[in-house]
Order: C-alpha cells, then structure tokens, then sequence
C-alpha cells in the first residue's frame, strides 16, 4: 500500500514537471541542470534498484540452504543527502528495503563500502562487547583512475574537465589493466563504469577478489604501478633490468606503443613547440643525445613539410637517435619505453585499491555537477565510449516524457537512452556472475555435506 | 591450511610455559620443532619448559635488540644483501647463551614470551609481525638447501613443482621474468612451483614472478618469501589468540608477576606514538606559523608550506601533515579551522565542508569507524608511494637531489651540513639524513629522528631549555635593578638571544627568524 502511494505521487510529479514545461515554453525540454526532484524521478522510474539489489546479493537472495541470509545486511551503504549531509553505515535486509531507503532519501550520491563481520548500523552494540568484531570481511577489489592525474600529460583540459582528445587515456587504463586481471590475475567478473566526470571506476567481484586481504590487494595494485614520480622529482617511469616484466611488455607492444605513436602524439602536440619537447628531453639522460636533438628541431621548425605530422617526424627522429646505438650509454637502454610508458602507462590511485574499506560510489548514481549517469562501460568496446554522450538527469526524463504514459513490461528504462546501459551491465556482467555465484554456493554446500558424512561414518 | 590453523589454536592454549622463580632442571624441548633441530623454529606451540623470571625477561630484551635492530635497518632502506648481513650479525651478538643446548630454547622462550608483550594492541601487533617475519626471513635464507627443504616440509606445503612439460610452455616468460630482474638468462632456475598469486604478495607487487591465470611462478631462490608470507599469516591468527587469553585469562592471573614485566617492555621501546599531545600542551592557530618554521621536520614544513601556497593538498599530504598537527597538540576545532582556511580559497567553503571537513574530523575519530588516528613514523612515511600530484612522503627519499637541496636551503641548512645530508641521502640513510638536519639547525646533538612528532619535540624542547635559561638572565636584573623599566629589560632579552643564537646555530638567516618567533612562543607559555 505505501509503495502504491509513492509511485502515485511520482506519476503526478511527472505530470505537473511535463505541464510546466509545455506550459512555459512549448517544447519538451527540462532546464539542463541537476536537482532533486529530477532524481527522486529517477529513482523512482528508471534506477535499476533490482539489479542492484542482485549484484550486491552475490546469490545469498535464493532458497538455497547455504546461503548467508544476512550477506546483504553486512554491507555498508552510505548516503551523500542534499544539503551535503553525509550518512555512513546504512544497511539494509531485502530488495525492498534497498529500494524503499532509496527512494525516500533520493541521495544525490549513493557509495557502496565492505560487508563487515557484522550488521554496519548495530556496529555499537556490537562495539560494548570490547572485542573488534566490527571488521570488514568482503570488499570488490577496486580500481579508481582519474583524468586530473595525467594534467602533465595533456595539454587539451586540466583538472576535472576531460575532451574526446585526453579521454582515449582512459581508454587506453581499461585495457591495460582489464587485460592484466582476466588474464594474469584471472578474475573473470569485472565491472567498468564511467565515474560521472573525470574518470573511471572498476569493480573486480571474483568471490577470491573480494575475500581478498588488504596485503593481497596492495600486492595486486602495486602491481600494476610503474608510474613513481610525484610532484618533487622528475623522474617519472623507470624501467630497469635487461627486459621488461612480461605484463609490461605485453602491455607496450599490445596497447601503448600503438596509442601514443598513433593517437596522442598528434592530438596533444607532444612535441610540436619547444616548450614541449624540451618536457621530452628532458627524460633522456644524456646531454649529447638531447642537444642533437634540439639542434635538429630548433631549425626544423620551418623547413618541415606540411603534409607530414610534426610531432610523429621527431619522434622518429628521437627514436632513431636513440636506437641507433650511435649512443651506447648503459641509462638510454630503456628510454623510448620509458618516454611512451610516462606518456600513457595507467595512473591509479593507490589507497583505494589497497585498503578494504574504501568506499566507492554504485554504478547509475548521477553525478550532481555533470547530470551523467554513471553508466558502465563494455571493456570490449572501450573506444566506443564516449563520456560527452552519456545520458544525462534532464536528458532521460525529457526521454521519458515524450513517451508519455505507455507502460513497458521490462521497466521504463527501456524506453530511454538508458536501455543500452542496464543491458550492458545485465548481460555482460551480472548474469554471468549470478550464475558463478549459484555454482559456489551449491559445491561449498556440497563438500560441507561431503565433510558432516564423512564425520557420521566416524 | 586453515585447518592447521586452528589446530595451532588450540594447542597453543593447551600447552603452558610455566616461569618459576627458581632454577630447576629444564626438560630438553619436546615439541616437533627440535625434530629439524639446526633449522629454525615455527614456534606452532608454546613450550612446556620452566623458565626463570630472570630469563623470561632477559631473553626477551635479546631478541628485542634484534628485533629493534631490524626495524631501523628497514627504516633506513636498507637493500635485501645488506639486512641479511645486518640481521646475522644481530642474532649472533644477541641471541647466542653460554650453553649450546639452550641456545634453541632461549630462541622459542624470547619468541613466546614478546608474543605476550606484543598481542595486546593492533599497533603492536603490526610492529611484532613485521620484524618477526623479517627475522625468520633472513634466518630462512641463511639456510642450507637441505634445511629449507625441511622447513617446507614442516609447513606441508600443497604446492608441488611444475612438470617439464609445463616448464617448457611458459619458460620463455620466465626468462623474461628473470631477465627483467637482471638476472642473466643462463642462471634462471629450473625448479618452480606454481602457486596462487595471493600466497606470494610480495613477488607479485615487486613484478618478481610470472603471472598467468591467478597463478605465480615462483622460481625455487623465491621460496624464502612463500615460506615467509606462511609463516606470517600463521603468526598473525596466533597473535590474535594470545590477545584474547591474555585478555580473559593471563593478564589478571599474573597482575603481580608477569603483567608488570610484559606491560613495561613493549612501551620502553616501540616509543611514544604520539597519539596523545600532552607534552606541551596545545598549540594554537596563531602559533602555527611560527612552530612551523622553527620545529616541524622537512616532510611537514614542507606539506605546510605547499598548502599554504596551493591551498590545497591531495589526501596523502592530508592524512601526513592532519596527523602530525593532531600530534603536535592542534585540537579538532583549531584543526577545521586551519584546513578551512586553505581549501576554501581553493575549493570553496561549501566544497570544503561537503568533502573534507568530514576527513579532518574522521582523524580524530569524530567520524566513521571512530578510531583515534596515531601520527605517521618515519617509517610509514619513508615506505609511502606519493604519485602524480602528491606531495607526501619522506623528502629525504622522494625529492629530487636538486628539489632536496632547495628545500634545504630553505629551511636554512648550510652548505657544510649538506654535503652531510646528502652524502646520507645518498646511502639510503633518510632518518640520519633527517637526523643531520635538526643537528644543523638546533645546533645541538640529537639522538635520531625516528618520528615527526618527535623531531617537534627534541625542537620544542631545545628551545624551551634557552628560553628558560634566559628567562633567569633577563629576570635577574629586574630584581636586582627595580628600577629598570619593563622597555629595558625587554632589550636585554632581545641581546641575550642574539648572542646566544650565534653560538647555537649555524643555519643560515631563515632559521634564525624561526628560532625568534619561536622563542616568544616558548616565553609565553612559560608564563602561563
């Protein structure tokens, strides 16, 4: 009966918004910025709550005798409420539950934590007993990379703003490091979602990624660091020994080469002005090499023809120097790897990784300063995406309305630019999920039988 | 593996190492670790040995020296040939006893007894895991071929090595994997176990193994850190069962005996840790600026100095320096107020609220998990990762030499004690490059900077001993000469100073001004 009321209250709000824009400007369209009686729309009609609810489950929702009925209840939820109000350790038992808390609060932003040893919102009680049983168990092995990181590899944006001509870096992240966890860590159920405005996020939920430890998972992320500079030392990428580790060199040959030679040497300009290349030179450690170099460019400037790129001319010239063996110091072995691997290698944010209870924000949360969907993205199909395009708040209500009225059986997401998103994130990720988790549940039952026989016949 | 776990459990609660006062006859060692005799101990169960009150407290300092001496090795970078050395060296000055066959006794004794000593907190925990694990480590490798095999064995290891067959698939990755490591592929072992990435996370952070599938090739020379993560994670889940019998049982059984004895060690040397700035009392916002200069270590004054000019700091720095503020004794509202001041003129003060006031308070255990933060070490810092846009991390470690010098100039560090400080840089030695650095600016010896907040301390301490020293200076003529104005003597304390300062400090201008503002910071308080 409450749910009945509520979604009766949402269809008037749908009628009175669509009315008031009729009314005001005889077009379809929603003032394009972001607020809350947008969202409460949204939860209300196109948030897969469901899907959620399932995924965070890992199939502990069946009848199943060995699933764990409080799985779903020991994961941390946390609200980011309007007026910046920030609400930790929210838990819920049931679908309904989820949804209901959902849609009653309309967070502007929901972030998911661990499943802890225990209930997160009976944490004090538990606290009197003066043991830690409060811990976290289970945590997704997560990955957080943001565009802002590579402001000294792009010239196009800075900061939070990211353009078609940066965002191919994050192309290039996911498949680096999605090759990397299916084929040299294994992990077979992976989540990539767009984080809303600069970024991306990747969810590994293997059920042996999420028992993972921390030391586990610092392990994994370091890993995958090659980038060491910080801001106090110039040294960005080193790459020592007589090869590369082979996941790096997979990496070089399959992904980076080809990208920055092709793609961001050209579209960022790397070595177009001096201002430019002198960055570039300045990773080559010897004086002789960098001054022929720039020898060759300062008077090139002109002379060059217009129908070849400047910037792929002097790399090959670069590349050619150094390659030559006309130098043979031992510190330019590495130098082109370390050149293009400064230039494109992945840059993570560590702590999040390394730590189980890092808290993420949940995939379709809208993002309050851009509108957009935090829609997931197909690993497969990484180049294809393209973050200017992805669904916005006023956009998919708009979508909404020109449908009117009409009820789909599969939900009113289907009717929107929406649909491709929760097909996506339903047919490549949690079916095949769900269906491994039945599969744990059932031969973790199995050998507990197995064992209690073996007991009996003792 | 678990299974074995819990098998661990309980004997261990089942056996007793019983301390007598007197001496009595010792049984030789029963338990299945004198089976591999010469190797070295896994300590699965507690022995049931009498051991003398004396003994269980010496015995226990000894190994502490090791273990001591293993974490200052760690802390100052030391590389993986030179701990070995170090720690051979350690064991042998500390752990021999004149008798031969109480050697091994004295080993297993030492080991339970820092147990008891170093369940009690997740600190402790954490220290007394790391240098245990590091100790059987480098005591693994010093091995013979034949005695790791046993030690395996002991372990009852799952993995086996993998067939020629499999070898020959994947060998030319791990030659790849060997030469990436500067090994020539002539040397590349032929025995490799293959084992679940999770067991050897060591190797797989440092890119050490092959990965293919979940799987790491670990090379036979890489077993040691397979046996060691085993060892660890077995010691681990027993430190959790020591906290708890100590807890219901031992702590309240031995209240006149033992408790005294285990509760005194491990605090005479792990240090303070500086979560609780009673010290010297609070610090206020006004003071900041000054303390700042004068006594914070170069990771902070660092962070301080960026913040104040980018007005902003990304959450490593925020976490280090927010930490070390704590420490220092700036309570939680000055703290708001002070991060506030900064991120709003870059982010805005709604933004600074929304997004990182809930930080500064989650450091002081006002948020979240409520847990009261401890200041970052030396060696937390030392071991940090700062990437792009961080400003974190040991500057002695992560700076450039040229950035280092910059900075040290800065701070006031003359020529002569750069070339020092640099020349311990450059070796590795970040805590004695960092020791260096207070030297030159106090002018005054120091016994080693292990912590931030303790380099703020010693300093702080320094200058409160001259500024006291001088009070009694300046003091005395106002009461032998009443009728000197308060103007004069406020110029005698002015020349006091200078002098002083002259004969105290070789550092350049900067920390002269540093040392004036501090100063009257250190008068103030000690007239209050």
């Amino acid at each position: 009966m409450a749910r009945e009321e509520v979604n009766n209250e949402i269809d008037e709000m749908l009628i009175d918004g669509y009315e008031v824009q009729q009314g005001q400007g005889g077009d379809t369209t929603l003032p394009d910025e972001f607020n809350a009686n947008y969202l409460k729309l949204y939860y209300g009609k196109l948030f897969p709550h469901a899907d959620l609810y399932k995924w965070m489950s890992y199939g502990n929702d069946g009848k199943h005798p060995a699933c764990d009925p409080s799985y779903l209840g020991r994961r941390e939820f946390s609200y980011t409420l309007d007026n910046d109000i920030y609400v930790r350790f929210q838990s819920f038992n049931s679908a309904a539950e989820l949804e209901n808390s959902i849609k009653d609060k309309c967070p502007f932003k929901i972030d998911i934590g661990p499943v802890y040893s225990v209930d997160p919102s009976k944490r004090h009680a538990y606290a009197q007993s003066g043991d830690n049983v409060f811990t976290p168990v289970e945590r997704e092995l997560i990955f957080d990379i943001d565009i802002s990181d590579y402001d000294d590899v792009r010239y196009c944006c800075s900061g939070a703003d990211v353009c078609l001509n940066c965002w191919p870096l994050m192309t290039v992240a996911i498949k680096v490091i999605d090759t990397a966890l299916r084929v040299d860590f294994g992990f077979k159920h992976i989540l990539w979602a767009f984080s809303g405005r600069r970024g991306v996020h990747c969810w590994v939920c293997d059920a042996k990624a999420r028992k993972l430890s921390n030391e586990g998972r610092a392990a994994i992320a370091e890993y995958f660091r090659v980038y060491k500079g910080n801001e106090n030392s110039y040294k960005k990428v080193s790459l020592t020994g007589h090869a590369l580790h082979p996941f790096l060199a997979r990496s070089y040959t399959d992904v980076l080469k080809e990208f920055f030679e092709t793609k961001l040497l050209s579209s960022q300009n790397l070595l177009s002005s001096e201002e430019r290349f002198e960055k570039i030179l300045e990773m080559i450690p010897d004086q002789s090499v960098t001054s022929e170099l720039r020898g060759k460019w300062q008077e090139s400037r002109r002379s060059s023809s217009v129908k070849e790129d400047i910037n792929v001319v002097r790399w090959e010239q670069l590349k050619q120097l150094l390659q030559s063996g006309k130098y043979k110091a031992q510190r330019l072995h590495r130098c082109v790897e370390e050149i293009v691997f400064s230039f494109t290698y992945p840059r993570l944010d560590m702590e999040v990784s390394k730590h189980m209870n890092h808290l993420l924000k949940a995939p379709f949360c809208v993002h309050p300063k851009t509108g957009r969907v935090c829609v997931p993205i197909d690993p497969n199909h990484c180049e294809e995406f393209d973050p200017t395009t992805v669904p916005t708040l006023s956009q998919l209500l708009e979508e909404l309305n020109r449908e009117g009225l009409t009820t789909d059986v599969e939900g009113e997401w289907n009717k929107t630019s929406l649909r491709s998103a929760i097909r996506l994130f339903r047919f490549l990720f949690l079916q095949p999920l769900l269906e491994a988790c039945k599969k744990e549940i059932e031969s973790s039952y199995n050998a507990k039988l197995k064992q209690s026989k073996d007991l009996l016949s003792w | 593996m678990n299974n074995d776990c819990s098998d661990l459990g309980s004997q261990e609660k089942k056996a007793k190492m019983q301390v007598v006062r007197s001496h009595t006859h010792r049984a030789s060692y029963p338990s299945n670790d004198a089976v591999s005799v010469p190797t070295i101990p896994l300590y699965r169960s507690a022995p049931s040995l009498e051991v003398k009150l004396e003994e269980f407290e010496s015995f226990a300092i000894d190994r502490l020296r090791v273990l001591k001496g293993i974490s200052d090795g760690l802390s100052r970078g030391k590389k993986p040939e030179e701990m070995a050395t170090l720690v051979k060296d350690l064991w042998k000055a500390n752990m021999r006893h004149q008798h031969a066959s109480e050697v091994l006794n004295k080993d297993i004794i030492s080991h339970f007894v820092l147990r008891l000593v170093y369940c009690r907190t997740e600190e402790l925990r954490k220290w007394f895991l790391s240098m245990e694990s590091a100790l059987f480590r480098y005591r693994f490798r010093d091995q013979s071929a034949e005695a790791q095999r046993a030690v395996m064995e002991e372990f009852d290891l799952p993995y086996k090595a993998i067939s020629n067959v499999e070898y020959e698939g994947v060998k030319d990755k791990l030659v790849q994997v060997a030469r990436s490591l500067g090994q020539n592929s002539s040397t590349v072992d032929a025995i490799y176990y293959k084992v679940p990435f999770e067991e050897v996370p060591e190797l797989v952070a440092g890119r050490k193994v092959f990965l293919n599938q979940g799987f790491a090739y670990v090379a036979m020379s890489q077993v040691v850190s397979l046996v060691a993560t085993l060892f660890r994670s077995q010691l681990s889940k027993a430190l959790i069962l020591t906290n708890r019998k100590w807890i219901s049982s031992i702590r309240e059984n031995e209240k006149h005996r033992l408790t005294p004895i285990v509760e005194a060690m491990s605090s005479s040397y792990l240090g303070p840790d500086y979560s609780q700035p009673r010290e010297y009392g609070e610090i206020t916002l006004k003071d900041i600026d000054q303390v700042a200069k004068s006594s914070f270590p170069l990771c902070m004054r660092h962070l301080f100095d960026k913040l104040r000019e980018d007005h902003h700091l990304k959450h490593g720095g925020r976490m280090q320096l927010g930490l070390f503020l704590k420490g220092v004794g700036l309570n939680l509202d000055d703290a708001l107020a002070f991060w506030r001041a900064e991120f709003s003129k870059k982010v805005g003060l709604e933004k600074f609220e929304k997004e990182y006031a809930y930080n500064v308070r989650h450091n002081y255990g006002k948020e979240g998990k409520r847990t009261d933060y401890t200041p970052y070490s030396c060696q937390k810092i030392i071991s940090a990762t700062p990437g792009a846009g961080d400003q974190h991390g040991c500057p002695y470690r992560h700076f450039s030499e040229e950035n280092l010098r910059a900075a040290l100039s800065t701070m006031g560090v003359n020529s002569r004690a750069m070339e020092d400080v640099i020349n311990k840089v450059r070796n590795r030695h970040y805590q004695l490059a960092c020791t260096l650095t207070f030297e030159a600016l106090h002018g005054m010896p120091s016994s080693g900077i292990n912590h931030p907040n303790q380099y703020f301390s010693d300093s702080q301490k320094i200058f409160q001993q001259k500024v006291s020293s001088r009070l009694q200076l300046i003091f005395k003529p106002i009461l032998v000469n009443c009728t000197s104005s308060p103007r004069t003597s406020n110029k005698g304390y002015g020349c006091g100073e200078a002098n002083e300062q002259r004969r105290c400090l070789k550092g350049g201008e900067t920390s002269m001004e540093g040392f004036f503002s501090l100063s009257s910071f250190g008068y103030r308080k000690e007239l209050i």
